[in-house]
């Protein structure tokens, strides 16, 4: 399970200020190849901040945020690149991008990010279906020759068009909505949305999955079904998947490495069960004094 | 026993709502007195030694308060209307039966109009009713893309009409242009060929047009949108009034060259359409062919909107309505969308008001105010926003029922001679609006067609549809 090599997004003394508010205070981690990296924290510790950061909704204030597809970078490629304006670069095999420079929609479309929302962002006037096809609009933008060739049935695009509808219908199955693909998805239940956004998501085939709370709302069974479903993304398409959440059931189950946040501050970081265990982890969560984390800590080294 | 009992417990029941619904009526009646009183029940008029008088109106204060009144009260105990469904499946090729009726009525309009009012009625019928109607069908469905597809708020867009008008009007007039053409062509090509040659340009200035707004206000969303946009109108008005040297000001631009049948002038002379044609000549034909030139416009324009919605860039005009950060998020450059809804959107505006401009044959800032703008925007908010066929009712309920009521001499008989039936035409427009908003908060066709569908396409009810605030 555990992907060797050099990490897919490596995250360097990222800071956010808003004002003269610090969400995100030199934080540094990465997320590895084909793996679920999860972040926790409690609540206000700049979780959402660092996803949007990745995303692109907003500029951080300082740092860095290589994302490599393909076969690993080298050092040198890098340095190369940051060292020059540009946003992303060719390596040997494969492309860098630094997302810090990117716009939103070129991190999603270039560098192969896709995210859900912590409150669900679907479109509630469009079918279930529609939602799975907007989701492939940069393929099949070209294929219809930018709208001129589109607009005249050419055969590429209708092609094209059969293809993305396959797609969604394979979507569709795997979150079981085959049967409402042509209702509104505003109609849809909480959790069948929630299943759809990472539907539609994962149809703009991404290399790495952002997933803001995915879990907040569902019932346990639903919770039990969504590790099953990301399980099988990350072992069947290979997509690493970042992730933010609460539920511990659902980080401890499936995250293969998960770092911890508190007031924009990274205080752990390695797998579920190092993190587990990190007494300032627990005092992050249970609010205890200094000295009880003492107690605690000296227990544990007991 | 269990029905019985429900009987007797409906009675006090329905009492009480009738209870209600008349001191509700009581209510709105002593609003409508207080709004009457000052508006209604005394008119000043001057006799012939120029005095002033005070002349009461009791009558039309206690028309106005029981009209209130009874409207109020059978609204409020009429019997709740069942449940809509929240979805609705059509028929198979039930659009496509209903699309080709229309078409069949369209195309046939002029005929028929000539032969329940022969020559000399037909002119008034086809171009104040059928032209007129037609020019705003089009605009609306031009204004649909944008503010019905892509939720951007537009109440500037009498401007790319402007554009379009001006452009044609302009460079068809130009005498440079002319010269030049005579020199090179041949003098008789510019004033038969001019439509043609500039309906394209005009179109694509106010396509241009519409990219240098959509600049400015790519970051700007509902009420801000809207009032820049607004202002946007009328800076082109402004400039179209204050830049005499090019546009002539208030005085407008006059001899536009008309339309000609792809190369056959309108006219009696020996290469004319009637003469080519052995025909009689008569003024007709020229309203005829604008009629079915119209008709060509707007066909294109809807096909093209219908298409687009089928293609990856109307989606994501619909997507971008329904939440424009989703979008950003799936990889669609949001920028890009938006500027080409204004630039499309404006495009068609434009292509309207080079055939206005050549319908007229005369063209001044007067015809592109705020109210134009209103009176689109309107016809796409009434029709539905986002439908095709409530646009096309819209415009024809709103544009020929301010028409018709120049045809209603008769009232005259009934409210005195000095009764102006088009001095209400504003007054009817507000009231029609209020009442659609009342009745149908989304538009006459509340339901929006999918653009794709796995097995069954059903319509979506409009409470799930955005608005759009962007």
């Amino acid at each position: 399970m555990h992907a060797s090599g050099p990490p897919l997004l490596t995250v360097e003394h990222l800071s956010m200020r808003f004002g003269g508010l610090i969400a995100v205070d030199d934080l540094s981690f990465s997320a590895g190849r084909g793996e679920i990296t999860a972040i926790i924290g409690p609540n206000g510790a700049g979780k959402t901040t660092v996803f949007n950061c990745i995303t692109g909704f907003y500029k951080p204030t300082s740092g860095r945020l290589l994302l490599s597809l393909g076969e690993a970078a080298s050092a040198a490629d890098i340095a190369a690149l940051t060292a020059t304006g540009r946003r992303s670069g060719a390596t040997a095999a494969g492309a860098i991008f630094l997302l810090e420079r990117m716009p939103d929609h070129e991190i999603a479309a270039r560098a192969r990010v896709a995210r859900t929302f912590q409150n669900i962002r679907l479109f509630p006037g469009m079918t279930v279906l529609e939602n799975l096809i907007v989701a492939q609009h940069n393929a099949l933008m070209a294929a219809s020759g930018w709208t001129v060739l589109g607009l005249f049935g050419a055969r590429r695009y209708v092609e094209a068009e059969a293809r993305a509808v396959e797609r969604a219908k394979h979507w569709l199955d795997r979150v079981a909505l085959t049967e409402r693909a042509d209702d509104p998805a505003g109609d849809l239940p909480y959790g069948a949305q929630r299943r759809l956004e990472i539907a539609r998501a994962m149809c703009t085939e991404p290399a790495l999955l952002c997933l803001d709370e995915p879990a907040a709302g569902l019932n346990p069974r639903e919770s039990a079904e969504l590790t099953d479903f990301l399980k099988s993304i990350q072992t069947e398409h290979g997509t690493s998947i970042l992730l933010i959440e609460h539920d511990m059931s659902v980080v401890m189950g499936i995250s293969d490495h998960v770092v911890v946040l508190e007031y924009g501050q990274k205080i752990s970081d390695g797998p579920p069960d190092h993190v587990r265990n990190d007494p300032k982890v627990i005092a992050a969560y249970l609010g205890v004094e200094d000295e009880e984390v003492a107690e605690v800590e000296a227990e544990i080294a007991r | 026993m269990s029905t019985a009992m429900d009987a007797a417990a409906t009675r006090p029941m329905a009492t009480a709502k009738l209870a209600a619904a008349l001191k509700d009526a009581l209510g709105t009646a002593l609003l409508t007195l207080g709004l009457a009183v000052p508006i209604l029940a005394l008119r000043t008029e001057q006799n012939i030694s120029n005095e002033l008088i005070l002349q009461p109106r009791w009558g039309y204060v206690a028309i106005a308060v029981a009209l209130a009144f009874s409207a109020r009260f059978l609204y409020l105990v009429a019997p709740a209307a069942p449940a809509r469904p929240r979805m609705l499946s059509l028929p198979r090729g039930f659009g496509r039966v209903l699309s080709a009726v229309l078409l069949m009525v369209l195309l046939l309009y002029p005929l028929i109009a000539l032969a329940l009012t022969g020559k000399a009625g037909a002119v008034k019928w086809i171009d104040n009713f059928g032209i007129q109607i037609l020019i705003y069908i089009m605009l609306g469905w031009g204004l649909n893309i944008v503010v019905g597809l892509a939720g951007l708020l537009d109440l500037g867009y009498v401007a790319f009409y402007a554009v379009g008008a001006y452009a044609y009007a302009l460079l068809a007039t130009s005498d440079p242009v002319k010269s030049f053409m005579a020199d090179w062509i041949g003098a008789g090509f510019w004033p038969l060929w001019a439509f043609w040659i500039c309906l394209p340009v005009a179109g694509l200035m106010a396509a241009f047009w519409g990219i240098l707004l959509g600049f400015p206000v790519l970051r700007l969303r509902g009420d801000y949108l809207a009032i820049v946009t607004l202002a946007f109108g009328e800076i082109i008005r402004l400039v179209l009034i204050n830049w005499v040297p090019v546009t002539n000001g208030y005085a407008g631009v006059s001899g536009i060259p008309r339309p000609s049948f792809f190369g056959l002038p309108f006219n009696d002379s020996e290469g004319g359409f009637a003469a080519v044609f052995g025909l009689e000549f008569t003024p007709l034909y020229r309203t005829i062919f604008l009629f079915y030139l119209i008709v060509a416009l707007a066909l294109l324009t809807n096909w093209v909107t219908l298409r687009l919605r089928r293609l990856p860039i109307g989606r994501a005009w619909e997507a971008l309505r329904e939440d424009e950060i989703a979008c950003r998020s799936l990889g669609i450059n949001t920028t890009n969308t938006k500027l080409t809804a204004f630039a499309i959107g404006a495009g068609f505006g434009g292509f309207a008001g080079s055939f206005f401009a050549a319908r007229q044959g005369f063209i001044s800032p007067e015809s592109f105010t705020f109210m134009e703008s209103a009176v689109v925007l309107s016809i796409v908010v009434l029709g539905g926003m986002g439908s095709q066929l409530g646009v096309a009712i819209a415009a024809f309920v709103m544009i020929g029922g301010t028409e018709i009521l120049r045809e209603l001499d008769w009232l005259k008989r009934i409210f005195g001679p000095e009764f102006e039936p088009t001095q209400y035409r504003m007054l009817l427009f507000g009231l029609a609006m209020v009442l659609l908003m009342i009745w149908r908060p989304r538009g006459l066709i509340a339901f929006r067609a999918p653009s794709i569908f796995l097995r069954e396409r059903r319509l979506v009810r409009a409470e799930m549809v955005k608005e759009g605030h962007g």
